[in-house]
C-alpha cells in the first residue's frame, strides 16, 4: 500500500539554491511584517532598514555567487538562467539604491518622503497632530521587499501562472506604495487610485491571455506553448489571440503607447523615490519578462506579432518623444522620457537574436542607473511646499549648485544617448541587434526619436547653466548620505559605463541565453 | 660630399629603406608603465581643477611636478627603447576595447615607437622647461593655479595624441589640445581681444577637424577599422581614389591645427594668450601636429600622389606666407608667429615629399621646438621686463640692459636663419637638399624662403637689441628677468646651439627614425654644393640687408607710405579677407537665401516641421485627460487594435 501511494506522490525537485535569493527576500518581507507588528513606534524605521538592507544584500551575495549555475526547477515552473540570473542582480542592486533613496529623512524639515500615517485625511487635524508626533510609515518597508520579491520572481517565472503570480505580488504593494506621499497627498491618491484601476484592467487581459494560451497548448509552461506552435499546422484563433492579450498586459508594465496613460500621472503623483523604484525596477522586470514570453514561448509566431512590435515601437518611440517636448514638469518629462525609453527597448525585443537579449540587458542596466539617480536629484530641488518640480524653478540651478546641475546633466546626455556616457552604449548595442535582426526601419525611427529627445533632454541643461535663477527659487537640500550615495553612484557609474563599458557588454552577453 | 657631410663624418651612403613599423607587438618590461606619461599631467590638471583655491599657493608647483614626472618616465622609457634591438622599439599597450560589437571594434591602446618617443621627449622635455619658466611669469597674476591646471591638460591631451595608437584615440587628444589651446588663447579674459582671438582659433580649428571626423569615417568605411595597424597596414587594398580622399581630409585637418594655408588666420591672433602658452602650444607642440598627422600617415599619402603634392604645395604656400607677413609685423610675437607658420610650412613641404623628407620633418620640428620656444620665451622675458610691451619699435639697444635675454636669443636667431653649426642649419639644409631632390619648384621656394627667414628674423634682432633705445626709462624701465626665467631660456638655447650637431652625428636621427618612416635618397637636381653654398649666400645676403636697413632709426610709428606688399603683410596677407570672402560672406549669403526660401518659398514645409511637433504634442496632451475612464477607453481601443492587427496579419 505503501508503495502504491509512494509511486504517485513524488517530492517536486526544488532547487533552493538557485531561488535563495527570491527566499531571502520573501522571507524577509514576513519578518519585516512581524517587525511592524511587534517592535515599538520609535525603533521600527532603524530595525526596518537594517532589515532591508541585509536582506537586499545577503540576496546579492546569493545571486552573484549563485550564478552561471541554470537549472529548471519548481517542476518546471521556474527557470533561472543566464537572462534571469542577470534581471535579478540588477533589480537588486538598483534596490539597494531606491531603498537608499526611501531611507532619506533629512530633505523635508517635517521628516522622510511619506506621510505620518495613511489613513488621516489630508489636510486634517489628524495628519497634523501625527505629523507632530514624528510619527512615519515603516509599512513601506514590507511592501518594498514584497514587491523586489515579486519581481526576482517575475523575471524567472517559466509559465503563465507563475507570471500572473509574481506580477501581481509585485503591483499590489506599488499600488499602496504610490499613495503615501507626505506632500500633495490628493495627488498621491489619486495618482495611486488610477494606477490600481489600469494595472486591475491590465493584469485582466494579461490573465485572458493565459487563458486562451492554455486553451490552445493545454499546458501554461512556455516550453510547452512553443512546442505546439512549431506544431500548428495553420493558423490558429486562440494563440492569436493569447499573443494580442498577454502583449497588452506587459505592454502596460513597460508603458508602451497607447498603454502608457497611467506613467505621467502615476509618476507625477507617487513619492519621488517611488517613482524611481517604478520606473527603474518595474521597467526592468516588466521588459525582461516580455523578452522572455516573446524569444521562450512565441518565437514560432514571429512572423505575426513582429510587425505589431515594430508599430507598437515606433509609436512609442515618437509619441513619448513629441510628448515630452512640451513638458513643463521635471518628474512629468521624465516619465515621457522613460515611456520612449521602454519604445528603445521594444527594438530589442523585435531583434529575435542572442544580440537582442544582450542589449536589452545593457540597456537596462545603463537606464535603470540613470534613472535611480535623476529622481534623487528631484528629490533635493525643493521650494518651501515640497520638491520643485516645475521646469521654470529649475533655471540657473548650475549656477546655485553646480555639482548637482552637472550630475544631473549627465545623466540627462545619457538619456540622450550622446557618447561617453553609459545611454549612448545602450543605444549603440540596441540599436545594433535590431539591424542584425532586420528591423532597420525601426532603428531609423529610434535615431530620429532620439535627435528629437536630444532637444528636451538639452533644453533641461541650457536651462539650469545659461539662464539666471530666479529670485525667490528653490534651494538644493544637502541630503543625508543615504541620497548622496545614490545619486553619487548613478552619475558615476554612468560615466564608468560610458568609458568603460565592455565588461557589462561581455558580461551581458555572456548572460544572453534563455532556457526553457 | 656636402657642406653637412663634411662638417660630420657620416656612415655609409644609405639606401631606401622601408619603413618596417609593427603596430601589433605587445608592450613589455618598462613599456607597460606607458600609460603613465599621461596619467601624470592628467591627475594634475584634474587635481587643480577639482582642488580650488586652497591650492593656489602651491598648486603650480605641482603643475611643474608632474610635467617632470612625465618627463623623467618619458626619459627612462627611451633608454629602455635604446637598450632594446631595433625589432622590439615599437610597442603597443593595449588599455581596454570600448566598444566591441560585431565588425564594429574599437580598442582603446597606445602605441610607442621611435616617432612617439621623439615627440614625447619633446612635448615633456621643452614642456617642463616652460612649466618652470612659467612660474616666474606667471607670478602675479591670481588665476596662476588654474593657468597650471590648463598647461597640465594640454601636456597630457597632446601626449594622448602623439601615443594614440587608432585614428579615434588620436582624435580624442586632437580635440583636447583644441580645446587646451582654446582655453589658454583666451586665458586672459578681461581682455576682449583675447576672448575673440581664442573664439577665432576655435572656429578655424572646428573646419579642421571636420577634415578629422570625414578621414576616420572614410577609412572606417573603406578598412573596417580606425587603428594604425589596420589602417596603414592595408592601404594598398583600397582604391586609389579612397586614399587620396581620406589623405586630403587628413591634410584640412593638418591645415586647421598647423595653422597652414588657407587656415592660418587663427595663428597670429592666437598670440592674445600668456606667452609660455605660444612657446609651448603655439610653437613648439600643438601647431606640429599637423607634421606628425602627415608623416604618421604616411603610407596613405604615398598611395596617393595627388594628396602627396597637395601637402607639398600648401607647405610651400605657407612656407612664403608666413615668412611675408613675418618681414611687415612690428609686434615681436607675431613675427614669431609668422615665422612659426613659415618653418611649419617647411616641414609640411618636406612631409609631402615622401620617405625622402619624413626624417627631415621630424628633425626640423624637433630643432624648431627648441629654438623657436628660446625665442618665445625671450620674447616673453623682454615683455615681462618692458611692462608688456610688445611693440619692436619701442625696443632698440635692450643687449646692454637685459644681457642674458640677449645672449640666449641670439643662438636662437642664428640656429632659425641655419648658420653652421647652429640647430637650424642641419634640418634646414637637409629639407631644402630633399626639395631639389623632388624638383625645382619646391627646391627653389624653399632655398628663398631661407632667404627672407634670415631677412625678418635679423630684422627682429636688430630692431630689439641693436641700434638706439626707443623706450624710456621711466615709462618702460627693462630689466632681466629673475633666474627662474632665465634657467630654463639657457636650457633650451644651449639646445638652439646643438641639438642639430647632435642629431645629425652619425646620421643619428636617420638611423632613429628609419624604421618607422622609411628612408630613400634621390638625385637632386642641382649640385649639392651649389644648393648648399647659394642657400647660405642668401641667408646671409637676407641678413646683410635687414641689418643695415634697421640698424638706422626706426621711426617709432610705423611709415604710412609704403608698397603694396608690405601693407598686404601687415595685413596678414588678406587672410582674414580672404575668410571673409570665402567663408563669411558666402555663408552669410547662404543662410540669408536659405531664411528668404524658407519664409517665402517652403515657409509650410520648413517652419511647418517645427509648428507640427508643438501642435502635435499640444494636441496628444490633450488625450491626457487625467480620467481614468477615458485612460481605460484607450487601453480597450488599443487592445483591440492590436488583436484586430494580428487577425488581418495572418489573413
Amino acid at each position: 500500500m505503501n508503495e502504491l501511494i509512494a509511486s504517485v506522490f513524488e517530492t517536486p525537485v526544488i532547487n533552493y539554491r538557485q531561488l535563495s535569493p527570491i527566499l531571502i527576500i520573501l522571507g524577509a518581507a514576513v519578518i519585516s511584517v512581524l517587525v511592524e507588528a511587534f517592535v515599538p513606534r520609535a525603533n521600527r524605521r532603524v530595525v526596518q532598514l537594517v532589515l532591508v538592507f541585509l536582506a537586499l544584500i545577503t540576496a546579492i551575495i546569493w545571486a552573484v555567487t549563485g550564478a552561471g549555475q541554470q537549472a529548471i526547477t519548481g517542476e518546471g515552473a521556474i527557470a533561472v538562467d543566464g537572462p534571469g540570473t542577470f534581471l535579478q542582480i540588477t533589480i537588486l542592486i538598483v534596490s539597494v539604491f531606491v531603498a537608499m533613496l526611501m531611507a532619506e529623512n533629512r530633505l523635508d524639515p517635517a521628516g522622510d518622503a511619506f506621510t505620518a500615517r495613511a489613513n488621516s485625511l489630508p489636510g486634517s487635524e489628524d495628519e497634523r497632530e501625527y505629523t507632530n508626533r514624528g510619527w512615519t510609515t515603516t509599512e513601506l518597508w514590507p511592501l518594498f521587499l514584497f514587491s523586489v520579491g515579486g519581481m526576482l520572481l517575475f523575471v524567472v517565472a517559466n509559465d503563465l501562472l507563475i507570471l500572473f503570480v509574481a506580477l501581481e505580488v509585485m503591483s499590489l504593494p506599488l499600488y499602496l506604495m504610490a499613495a503615501i506621499a507626505r506632500r500633495r497627498r490628493l495627488l498621491s491618491q489619486e495618482a495611486a487610485m488610477k494606477y490600481f484601476l489600469l494595472g486591475a484592467f491590465g493584469s485582466a487581459f494579461f490573465l485572458y491571455g493565459s487563458a486562451m494560451a492554455y486553451g490552445f497548448a493545454g499546458s501554461i509552461r512556455l516550453g510547452d506553448i512553443a512546442n505546439a506552435i512549431s506544431a500548428l499546422p495553420g493558423p490558429n484563433g486562440l494563440i492569436i489571440a493569447a499573443v494580442a492579450l498577454l502583449s497588452v498586459g506587459m505592454f502596460f508594465k513597460i508603458a508602451a503607447v497607447p498603454f502608457h496613460m497611467w506613467a505621467p500621472d502615476v509618476y507625477v503623483g507617487a513619492p519621488s523615490p517611488v517613482t524611481a523604484f517604478m520606473a527603474s525596477c518595474v521597467k526592468i522586470a516588466g521588459v525582461g519578462v516580455l523578452l522572455r514570453v516573446m524569444y521562450v514561448a512565441f518565437s514560432g509566431l514571429a512572423w505575426d506579432w513582429r510587425p505589431l512590435f515594430w508599430i507598437v515601437s515606433i509609436v512609442t518611440m515618437l509619441v513619448a518623444t513629441i510628448l515630452a517636448l512640451t513638458q513643463t514638469d521635471i518628474k512629468r518629462m521624465l516619465a515621457y522620457s522613460s515611456i520612449s525609453h521602454a519604445g528603445f527597448l521594444l527594438i530589442a525585443v523585435i531583434a529575435l537574436n542572442p544580440q537582442g537579449i544582450a542589449s536589452t540587458l545593457i540597456y537596462l542596466v545603463v537606464y535603470a542607473t540613470a534613472t535611480v539617480g535623476a529622481f534623487g536629484i528631484v528629490t533635493l530641488v525643493r521650494g518651501p511646499s515640497g520638491e520643485a518640480t516645475h521646469l521654470s524653478q529649475w533655471a540657473g540651478l548650475g549656477k546655485r549648485s553646480p555639482l548637482v546641475a552637472g550630475g544631473f546633466a549627465i545623466l540627462l546626455l545619457s538619456f540622450a544617448g550622446i557618447p561617453l556616457t553609459a545611454g549612448f552604449i545602450g543605444k549603440f548595442t540596441v540599436f545594433g541587434a535590431g539591424i542584425a535582426g532586420g528591423a532597420t526601419p525601426v532603428v531609423i525611427v529610434g535615431a530620429v526619436a532620439s535627435m528629437i529627445a536630444a532637444f528636451f533632454y538639452v533644453r533641461v541643461i541650457v536651462l539650469m547653466f545659461f539662464t539666471d535663477p530666479a529670485e525667490d527659487g528653490p534651494t538644493v537640500v544637502t541630503p543625508s548620505p543615504f541620497t548622496g550615495i545614490a545619486i553619487s553612484v548613478s552619475v558615476i557609474l554612468t560615466v564608468i559605463f560610458g568609458i568603460f563599458p565592455q565588461p557589462l557588454i561581455e558580461l551581458a552577453e555572456k548572460a544572453s541565453i534563455f532556457i526553457r | 660630399m656636402n657642406l653637412t657631410s663634411s662638417l660630420i663624418a657620416s656612415g655609409q651612403e644609405s639606401e631606401a629603406v622601408e619603413a618596417s613599423v609593427n603596430y601589433a607587438m605587445q608592450a613589455s618590461g618598462a613599456f607597460t608603465w606607458m600609460w603613465l606619461l599621461i596619467a601624470f599631467p592628467l591627475f594634475g590638471a584634474a587635481f587643480l581643477l577639482l582642488a580650488g583655491r586652497r591650492t593656489d599657493k602651491w598648486g603650480h608647483w605641482l603643475g611643474v611636478a608632474m610635467s617632470l614626472a612625465s618627463f623623467a618616465t618619458a626619459v627612462v622609457m627611451f633608454f629602455a627603447m635604446i637598450a632594446s634591438p631595433d625589432a622590439d622599439r615599437s610597442q603597443t599597450l593595449h588599455l581596454w576595447d570600448w566598444i566591441a560589437v560585431g565588425r564594429f571594434e574599437v580598442p582603446i591602446a597606445l602605441h610607442l615607437d621611435q616617432l612617439s618617443m621623439t615627440f614625447v621627449l619633446l612635448i615633456t622635455g621643452v614642456g617642463s622647461l616652460i612649466h618652470i619658466y612659467a612660474v616666474g611669469y606667471m607670478a602675479e597674476d591670481p588665476a596662476r593655479r588654474r593657468f597650471f591646471a590648463y598647461l597640465n591638460l594640454f601636456v597630457a591631451a597632446m601626449l594622448l595624441l602623439v601615443l594614440a595608437d587608432s585614428y579615434l584615440v588620436l582624435y580624442f587628444g586632437w580635440e583636447g589640445v583644441g580645446l587646451a589651446s582654446y582655453l589658454l588663447i583666451s586665458f586672459f579674459q578681461y581682455k576682449p581681444s583675447a576672448a575673440v582671438a581664442g573664439k577665432k582659433a576655435f572656429v578655424v580649428n572646428r573646419v579642421g577637424d571636420i577634415g578629422m571626423s570625414i578621414a576616420i569615417m572614410l577609412m572606417f568605411v573603406t578598412f573596417g577599422s580606425v587603428t594604425f595597424e589596420g589602417v596603414l597596414g592595408n592601404v594598398g587594398m583600397a582604391s586609389e581614389t579612397a586614399n587620396t580622399w581620406i589623405g586630403l581630409m587628413l591634410l584640412l585637418a593638418a591645415c586647421g591645427k598647423s595653422a597652414q594655408f588657407p587656415l592660418q588666420s587663427w595663428l597670429l591672433d592666437a598670440m592674445e594668450g600668456p606667452t609660455p602658452v605660444s612657446a609651448l602650444i603655439h610653437a613648439a607642440t600643438m601647431v606640429t601636429a599637423g607634421v606628425y598627422l602627415i608623416v604618421r600617415s604616411g603610407p596613405i599619402f604615398e598611395a596617393a600622389p595627388t594628396a602627396a603634392t597637395a601637402v607639398i604645395v600648401i607647405g610651400a604656400i605657407t612656407l612664403m606666407f608666413g615668412a611675408i607677413i613675418g618681414c611687415a609685423k612690428d609686434d615681436i610675437k607675431k613675427v614669431l608667429a609668422g615665422s612659426t607658420m613659415s618653418q611649419i610650412g617647411y616641414m609640411m613641404l618636406a612631409a609631402g615629399l615622401g620617405p625622402i623628407g619624413y626624417v627631415f620633418a621630424i628633425f626640423h620640428l624637433v630643432a624648431h621646438g627648441c629654438f623657436k620656444a628660446n625665442m618665445f620665451l625671450g620674447a616673453g622675458s623682454i615683455m615681462h621686463g618692458m611692462n608688456d610691451q610688445v611693440d619692436m619699435r619701442r625696443f632698440g639697444a635692450l643687449r646692454f640692459v637685459m644681457v642674458g635675454t640677449f645672449i640666449t636669443f641670439s643662438a636662437g636667431w642664428l640656429a632659425i636663419m641655419g648658420i653652421p653649426p647652429f640647430a637650424g642649419f642641419f634640418s634646414k639644409d637637409k629639407i631644402i637638399e630633399a626639395a631639389f631632390m623632388h624638383g625645382w619648384i619646391p627646391g627653389l621656394v624653399a632655398a628663398i624662403g631661407a632667404g627672407i627667414t634670415a631677412f625678418y628674423m635679423t630684422r627682429l634682432w636688430t630692431m630689439t637689441f641693436t641700434g638706439k633705445a626707443r623706450w624710456t626709462e621711466d615709462n618702460q624701465h627693462p630689466h632681466e628677468s629673475p633666474k627662474i626665467m632665465l634657467i630654463p631660456i639657457a636650457i633650451l638655447a644651449f639646445l638652439s646651439v646643438s641639438i642639430g650637431f647632435i642629431l645629425a652625428y652619425g646620421d643619428a636621427i636617420i638611423n632613429w627614425l628609419t624604421p618607422v618612416t622609411g628612408y630613400a635618397e634621390q638625385e637632386t637636381v642641382l649640385n649639392h654644393y651649389i644648393i648648399e653654398y647659394g642657400t647660405l649666400a642668401m641667408v646671409i645676403a637676407g641678413a646683410v640687408i635687414a641689418y643695415l636697413q634697421y640698424r638706422r632709426d626706426v621711426p617709432i610709428t610705423p611709415p604710412q607710405h609704403v608698397s603694396a606688399l608690405t601693407t598686404a603683410a601687415r595685413r596678414d596677407l588678406y587672410g582674414d579677407a580672404f575668410n571673409e570672402a570665402v567663408f563669411m560672406r558666402p555663408g552669410q549669403w547662404l543662410t540669408r537665401s536659405l531664411v528668404f526660401l524658407d519664409s517665402r518659398v517652403v515657409d509650410g514645409a520648413v517652419n511647418g516641421v517645427a509648428a507640427l511637433a508643438g501642435g502635435l504634442s499640444g494636441r496628444l496632451r490633450r488625450l491626457q485627460t487625467g480620467y481614468v475612464r477615458s485612460y481605460g477607453l484607450w487601453m480597450l481601443i488599443g487592445a483591440v487594435v492590436l488583436l484586430g492587427f494580428l487577425i488581418l496579419v495572418r489573413v
